[in-house]
């Protein structure tokens, strides 16, 4: 009996993958995309555009709203980004970012056409299917409009689905309000958009104070049938959480029917790293996109 | 199940038979403590002379072998505006592990679990796991070790072959064809009726060795229960949050991922290096929000993850009471005397 042992390479047919989430190549593999366009919003943030080169992969390249991705530059670095743009566009995603981190401070330094690697979608989606039939309300604070971004899109390619939808958005201050070019649009397919910032400045028209305002305003102007037929996606900074998930549970909103999307910091996205645990729960796998009855049982969750 | 029973010095044929071919990591003595105890760690062996098949505890894991302090996940070569990714799972050969316990066996089965057997199995992981032969000891219970209450002071799988020293001879089970075919290259007997009895006497001595208990009854609702209790604040105190613990337990998994560019600009690297969740930085996302900022919120995530969120998970602690971790902190912080703080702390009030 030869004492030698024999190498097994895993990367060998022996674990022919069965579908990506058992796959073992499948880990690591980094789909290449292009930056087709680099659109400044604010100061801080950008929206940028990117695409699977390759045409059979781009076909393949499918997500939910409120799903993320992993988005990588080679030796820069690679993090977690929300999916801003609409679910029924394949292999093309939008991500609007700013800049804070190494790898985010370097992005706006490249030209159109760089190559990036981007791994995912991972995570969970917001139940867009479940919301056919009911009102939704989108509430975010900050950069949280930009998770929103991708329902909003949905809603407005399936606004027949959909009864009355409310957008409502704050930020600290005016300079700092994302998307002002497609409010207007948005507006023009019946959805109802609400903006308020904390800090007015001169050129501010329109109303200042905090976020739960006009929520409280849309509320209390319904009745018992609107809020148990009411979905509610919120995403913002924790502090917005807190608040406006206890408004919309004074108001009755089903806790089943209220979805938050959590930050946090995955260094995998794929339920390995711990980096992202609330508690004891992987981020990346179970959420980001929570119900609110899921947060209420998370310890530190918001 | 099948047992065998050999005499002592067909162990080392045994071994010598295998170093031939193989690279084997056993335990060795690196040097002495400070009180004159012999500090062990598992490391290279060719000399069977050199394996102390009679060692305590390593101060620090095997995981070096199969979970590295740090290992490239990819490189990449960079060509213009595109670049070219390179994949490696960093191991070319089979390692013979000899000599690991029960806690460290165990430590890998639960490894296994959230490594091999989740979502998206970790073939850096599973290369290396999957080229292991290891060879089970038994072990003399130390006074920090509570590994009987967490359920792991045997090993049921996750070795080749596992040794018990019945004082005159070996007693072996088997649990591999590769272990069973190795043994033909030893003289090996069938056990009797006589090595059974001795067998359950060896065992049953060693398991009234065992000083060190902890109590885990409900742990995952007393965890929840006392979230708040003021007594994570006085451990938070008294913790360092230097992330020794994570370094030398066994079932520390938790990690980050750092990019850097070769010095020559046309590579890069990017590099996965286990992380601690008693550093400042675990839980920090952009912008500078830190979810967990103060040490005593650090090390309950600890305690939320090991025994609470893994049991959620998988039905057992992520703990396997080796002790290392007591035994190697700074501020002498043991998961004993922590579980059973926090057990007390509800009586208090």
């Amino acid at each position: 009996m030869n004492p030698e042992l024999k190498f097994t390479d895993v990367a060998a047919e022996l674990y022919a993958p069965q579908k990506r989430k058992d796959d073992l190549k499948g880990f690591e593999y980094t789909y290449r995309a292009e930056i087709t366009s680099i659109y400044p919003l604010t100061e801080m943030e950008t929206l940028y555009r990117i695409q699977v080169v390759d045409p059979e992969e781009r076909r393949r390249f499918a997500f939910t709203p409120g799903q993320f991705l992993m988005l990588e530059m080679p030796g820069i670095g690679e993090a977690p980004f929300s999916i801003s743009s609409s679910p029924s566009i394949h292999g093309e995603v939008e991500l609007c970012i700013r800049k804070v981190g190494n790898l985010t401070n370097f992005l706006p330094r490249v030209k159109r056409g760089t190559h990036v690697g981007i791994r995912g979608p991972f995570g969970t989606g917001f139940p867009m299917q479940n919301m056919h039939g009911q009102n939704v309300l989108l509430i975010a604070g900050g950069l949280g409009l930009v998770p929103l971004r991708s329902p909003i899109a949905y809603v407005m390619e399936n606004r027949s689905h959909f009864r009355d939808v409310n957008i409502i958005y704050g930020t600290k201050n005016p300079s700092q309000l994302l998307f002002t070019y497609q409010y207007e649009i948005w507006r023009k397919d019946d959805i109802d958009i609400e903006i308020i910032v904390e800090k007015a400045d001169k050129s501010w028209k329109g109303p200042s104070g905090l976020i739960t305002d006009p929520l409280e305003d849309i509320l209390s102007g319904r009745d018992s049938e609107y809020y148990h037929n009411t979905y509610a996606i919120v995403c913002g900074p924790p502090v917005m959480f807190k608040f406006v998930c206890n408004m919309l549970n004074e108001f009755h909103i089903p806790m089943q029917k209220m979805f938050v999307s959590l930050e946090r910091r995955m260094h995998c996205g794929m339920g390995k790293c711990c980096r992202c645990n609330v508690g004891s729960t992987y981020t990346c796998l179970t959420g980001p996109v929570f119900d609110y009855w899921t947060v209420m049982n998370l310890k530190e969750a918001i | 199940m099948i047992f065998r029973t050999f005499e002592k010095q067909e162990l080392k044929k045994l071994f010598e038979i295998l170093a031939a071919h193989n690279r084997i990591i056993g335990p060795v003595e690196t040097g002495r403590d400070r009180d004159g105890r012999p500090v062990y760690a598992f490391a290279d062996v060719t000399d069977y002379d050199d394996v102390e098949l009679k060692y305590s505890i390593t101060k620090l894991p095997a995981k070096r072998f199969f979970l590295p302090f740090k290992e490239d996940l990819s490189t990449f070569r960079i060509e213009n505006d595109t670049w070219q990714k390179e994949i490696s799972y960093n191991v070319d050969r089979p390692l013979i592990f000899f000599g690991l316990h029960p806690c460290d066996i165990n430590a890998l089965n639960k490894l296994d679990k959230v490594l091999l057997h989740s979502v998206y199995p970790m073939p850096y992981y599973a290369a290396k796991r999957e080229n292991m032969f290891i060879v089970g000891m038994d072990c003399i219970p130390q006074p920090y070790c509570f590994c009987r209450s967490m359920g792991s002071d045997t090993a049921l799988h996750g070795f080749d072959m596992f040794i018990t020293d019945l004082g005159s001879r070996y007693f072996v089970e088997i649990l591999s064809n590769t272990a069973f075919n190795f043994l033909k290259n030893i003289k090996t007997s069938e056990p009797g009726e006589d090595d059974h009895v001795l067998y359950m006497k060896v065992v049953a001595k060693r398991n009234n060795e065992f000083t060190r208990h902890v109590d885990t009854t409900d742990l995952t609702k007393i965890l929840d229960m006392e979230f708040q209790s003021e007594v994570w604040k006085e451990w938070g105190d008294k913790c360092l949050s230097c992330g020794t613990c994570s370094s030398v337990c066994p079932t520390c998994y938790c990690y980050g991922v750092d990019e850097t560019v070769d010095i020559d600009l046309k590579g890069a690297r990017k590099t996965k290096m286990l992380h601690s969740c008693n550093l400042i930085d675990f839980a920090e996302v952009a912008g500078g929000h830190n979810f967990r900022p103060g040490r005593e919120n650090r090390l309950k995530y600890r305690y939320y993850h090991k025994h609470r969120g893994f049991v959620e998970a998988f039905e057992e602690s992520l703990c396997v009471g080796c002790g290392r971790c007591g035994e190697s902190c700074l501020a002498d912080i043991t998961v004993p005397e922590v579980i059973d703080s926090i057990r007390g702390s509800g009586r208090n009030k």
